[in-house]
């Protein structure tokens, strides 16, 4: 589970996240919406500990995140990101893409991290990918490939930052099939979206974030058919 | 035409010599060059990610580096601490001096190097569990390598050339060598001349294998 109590940050002077309670259970799928700038993403790194935090805790399986004896780097192996400039590291082949963290970070050998790899990549739809970099691969294929580079740490959560924003439209579909996918198995993920339809039609539940703070958060059928805040009704009618 | 025999003789029978001394020019090249990567990495990333004495002080090494004549470098390693008291012998001097410029030169490119390699690559390495240390050297420097590859291989080509200053110094290396016989037997036209050849195919290989490297190494 994560638990996220009061939680504050700041960029400089800027106030970007101003007291955030939230829980997601194991298994939940949460979308989180609102306009650009509103703190979503940064809740994201502040949750794998890649942003400092200045108040407030947050806690993922017990573990406090920004705690000074947190071993951030066994922490983040449970919690996969995947990025909305994808990131692939364009050294790598596909497959080495995905087997590297499992060989360097989690010390399997390399055969068991290939054979890892090759069915994360099987997972995500990519098997006649294996040994081609990624500038010869789409953008969408690019994300899938990060997907699969982060289901090779055997997480137990996933968290998308706005996965689909960088890609081309009719490349939107087959990444947000894959965390369609992903949420049918049954993981648990917490997804910044502006795809309204993949957050109504897949998550449990949905958060409305504005100016810093949860404005609203509900199941999805709550939040895009009875929208409670003004904020809210007004952010949806803007996007739909 | 020319008042003047050309004898190509005396350069003949030391041809074995010279192509000797050419392999010491390679070796305190080569040398010079691995020391200045590593040297050169770090004073790229402690003047990108430190402040205060440790960037003042790569920030002061890049300068002399790369503002002043690389003779006077080798100087400095030679007479300048000679005078202190601490005599190398002049392969060092040409070792100690040659790395010196070259870490302060490469540091640069590498600055550019990791400029150009998004920041986001860190953070997607650090979210899959990896340290820091992993982080860079699996993800960023290959990929910083491949951007200043081509630089570096200009900068070894020039370290070539730069090691001839080490006959001031007393160093025998291709030119020192080449000094040395042509003061013997005053052919220093021609030895001269054979000594230029030997730099032109030695920095030619230099650029083929280079190349072929490239071919081997980046395949994205």
């Amino acid at each position: 589970m994560i638990q996220i109590d009061k939680l504050q940050k700041y960029f400089g002077q800027l106030h970007v996240l101003r007291g955030i309670d939230l829980q997601v259970k194991k298994g939940e799928v949460l979308s989180v919406i609102g306009a650009s700038g509103s703190g979503k993403s940064t809740l994201l790194y502040c949750i794998n500990g890649l942003e400092q935090i200045q108040g407030g805790t947050i806690t993922v399986d017990g573990v406090e995140v920004h705690d000074k004896g947190t071993d951030l780097n066994k922490l983040r192996q449970s919690m996969g990101m995947v990025f909305q400039q994808w990131n692939s590291f364009p050294h790598l082949t596909a497959i080495e893409n995905v087997a590297l963290a499992p060989r360097i970070v989690k010390k399997k050998s390399k055969s068991e991290a290939i054979e890892i790899a090759k069915k994360q990549l099987v997972h995500v739809g990519l098997e006649d990918k294996l040994n081609v970099y990624p500038s010869e691969l789409s953008g969408g294929q690019q994300q899938r490939l990060a997907i699969a580079r982060a289901l090779a740490m055997d997480p137990q959560y996933m968290l998308f930052d706005e996965a689909t924003s960088a890609l081309d439209p009719e490349l939107v579909g087959e990444v947000l099939e894959t965390m369609r996918l992903l949420a049918e198995e049954g993981m648990t993920m917490i997804c910044v979206t502006h795809e309204m339809g993949f957050a109504r039609d897949v998550s449990d539940r949905v958060a409305f974030f504005h100016d810093g703070i949860i404005e609203e958060i509900d199941t999805a059928e709550n939040i895009f058919e009875n929208p409670k805040s003004e904020l809210t009704q007004k952010f949806l009618s803007k996007v739909r | 035409m020319f008042d003047y025999n050309f004898h190509w003789r005396p350069v003949l029978k030391s041809l074995p010599d010279l192509l000797e001394a050419s392999l010491v020019t390679l070796q305190v090249a080569v040398l010079s060059m691995i020391i200045g990567i590593i040297i050169g990495l770090f004073l790229s990333v402690i003047k990108i990610k430190t402040r205060g004495l440790p960037k003042w002080f790569a920030t002061c090494w890049i300068e002399l580096a790369r503002n002043t004549p690389a003779l006077f470098q080798l100087f400095f390693f030679g007479f300048g601490l000679g005078a202190l008291g601490i005599h190398l012998t002049p392969f060092f001097i040409v070792l100690a001096g040659l790395s010196f410029n070259n870490a302060g030169y490469l540091a640069e490119n590498f600055r550019g190097g990791f400029n150009a390699v998004p920041e986001t690559q860190i953070k997607a390495a650090r979210s899959l569990g990896m340290n820091l240390w992993q982080a860079y050297t699996r993800i960023l420097i290959p990929q910083v390598l491949r951007i200043v590859y081509y630089p570096m291989t200009n900068q070894f080509v020039w370290a070539v050339l730069m090691s001839s200053l080490g006959m001031l110094v007393g160093f025998r290396e291709l030119s020192g060598e080449t000094q040395f016989f042509a003061s013997k037997t005053y052919r220093i036209f021609e030895y001269f001349a054979a000594a230029a050849i030997i730099y032109y195919v030695m920095v030619k290989l230099i650029l083929f294998v280079s190349k072929l490297l490239a071919a081997r190494l980046f395949r994205y």
